[in-house]
């Protein structure tokens, strides 16, 4: 691990304040995530801000009867919230869907969005990598591709966003909240938070260095059954082939997001508005122009299979 | 110990014992140590951490880069807490901070100030075993014993998470409290790998501990 100096903040004033001080620093939550790609020097920041203890670790709810949870929101936390458990129940089955008991001990809900691909060949330093390192290539296309992305991906990396949590989040129209390191503030649907691949893979999300979440905010509750269909290689605690997110209601309309098919979690109006007539047309307008290698074509019959047993299941 | 004259402080020497480390900071008046320190091509950043471990408080300052998991076994001696795979999917180092099971070895030291840590040794010692490190003997929960303080660790903590209402991915209805069968347990363990494959024994000692039919 590179060395790096460490300050810790307790307001997100403060850290945003820290960061222009110190370009080129990065904030620490939970690090789990960051610090396992510091040690693979993947990460290389010289100055840590250590955010973790400046609040925004609250659940309450908006003016327009929503919920704002806090940044700081350990995933444990999230999922066993009353609220979220009754209201948002996709949240709770996405994050228990997810990681280990360990690690959503200390994961934070803005850490979750922001966590790094998966893809082997973007922790592998010895392989060219995009993202890793801006214009040496992509080994994975070409290369073990079966874990990788079938839509929106780009000629400079197919590598998909490994949230669990963001799918959930995804499906119920979350907005991300923000302080920059002038003080402003903004609201950033979470459909426009990635960056799609291009050229820049690098660049995942919209913000700008040194713009802090401050918190993940879900509009009023939409009823209906919330289901969370995780599909893996083994029965816990590993990252998603691909899953559905959905909210059905009775009449059969509802909401679904899908994982481990893209550089975030996929979601397609059209697709929604689909829905009532099933899995096979749902599923045509969620993955249309969907490109696959000979080792991920798997995900397109996966998904729609997928969603036709959480269709099935919500209708109970 | 013999270190080669060209690697002043070597890795291997300054994780020999959070006293050398400590030492090269506070003794800087000792001609050996300045003279290491001068000789060194940079000094990396340190910081002073206090804790609790174990009910004893502690004071280190460290390399910024130090994990918790590296703080209790290289700088405290507390070798019960094991390294695993250092990458968080293993499960071997998880400790106890302030009542929830984490993975040490992705934390850093650093960020645990004032911290309440709770480690294998401060579970029970040999002739005052915890009732968890009772039953992975009764039960044999174990062949080589290397993920075994972690297994235990994170089964002490399973049983409070259950008992807090906190649900898993096997909890069949959110809205109900989750209680302890051998799915939920088997699901909430599934962070501690053991290669020697103890499972359905691990599952036997905290089925035992938690009293339940199961």
């Amino acid at each position: 691990m590179k060395s790096f100096t460490y300050e810790r903040v307790d307001t997100p004033a403060a850290a945003t304040a820290a960061f222009a001080r110190t370009p080129g620093a990065r904030f620490i939550a939970g690090g789990t995530n960051l610090l396992d790609l510091m040690k693979l020097e993947i990460e290389t920041p010289g100055h840590l801000i250590d955010v973790s203890r400046i609040g925004l670790d609250r659940i309450e709810p908006t003016s327009d009867g929503g919920i704002r949870i806090g940044a700081m929101v350990r995933n444990t936390d999230l999922a066993a919230d009353a609220q979220i458990r009754r209201d948002y129940g996709l949240v709770s089955r996405a994050l228990v869907a997810g990681a280990s008991g360990q690690l959503r001990n200390k994961a934070t809900t803005a850490g979750n969005l922001l966590q790094r691909t998966r893809c082997p060949y973007f922790y592998d330093t010895n392989q060219p990598c995009n993202k890793r390192k801006p214009g040496s290539g992509c080994a994975a296309i070409g290369g073990f591709s079966r874990i990788h992305a079938i839509v929106g991906a780009s000629d400079a990396c197919i590598a998909t966003h490994p949230s669990d949590m963001a799918v959930a989040m995804q499906a119920l129209d979350a907005a991300v909240e923000t302080i920059d390191t002038a003080g402003k503030t903004r609201r950033i649907a979470l459909a426009d938070f990635y960056r799609a691949p291009a050229n820049t893979p690098h660049l995942e999300t919209v913000l700008a260095p040194g713009e802090l979440i401050t918190a993940v905010t879900l509009p009023k509750p939409v009823g209906g059954t919330h289901i969370y269909h995780k599909v893996r290689d083994r029965a816990s605690y590993a990252f998603a082939l691909i899953s559905v997110g959905a909210v059905v209601q009775r009449d059969g309309r509802g909401h679904v997001a899908i994982g481990g098919v893209g550089y975030k979690p996929w979601r397609i109006k059209a697709a929604d508005a689909e829905l009532p007539r099933g899995a096979k047309a749902a599923t045509a307008a969620l993955l249309a122009g969907a490109k696959t290698t000979h080792e991920n074509a798997y995900k397109l019959p996966l998904v729609e299979r997928t969603l036709a047993s959480v269709l099935a299941q919500a209708k109970g | 110990m013999a270190i080669p004259e060209e690697f002043p402080i070597s890795r291997r020497g300054l994780l020999a014992g959070g006293a050398v480390s400590v030492a090269a900071v506070s003794a800087a008046g000792s001609p050996d140590a300045r003279a290491a320190v001068e000789k060194a091509p940079s000094r990396p950043p340190t910081a002073r951490v206090a804790f609790h471990v174990n009910n004893t408080a502690h004071e280190l300052e460290l390399d910024t880069r130090t994990t918790l998991l590296d703080a209790l076994r290289e700088h405290l001696r507390l070798t019960g807490t094991k390294k695993g795979c250092d990458h968080g999917q293993c499960g071997a180092c998880t400790v106890i901070v302030d009542g929830r099971r984490i993975n040490s070895c992705l934390s850093l030291a650093v960020m645990h100030d004032g911290d309440k840590i709770t480690t294998i040794e401060g579970l029970g010692l040999p002739g005052n075993l915890h009732p968890m490190q009772q039953a992975f003997v009764e039960h044999d929960g174990y062949q080589c014993g290397y993920c075994t303080p972690g297994q235990i660790c994170s089964a002490v903590a399973v049983l409070e998470e259950i008992k807090a209402g906190i649900p898993s991915h096997v909890t069949a209805d959110l809205s109900d409290p989750p209680s302890v069968t051998r799915p939920e347990l088997r699901e909430r363990m599934s962070g501690n790998i053991c290669r020697c494959g103890a499972y359905s024994n691990i599952v036997d000692a905290i089925v035992d501990v938690a009293g339940v039919k199961a």
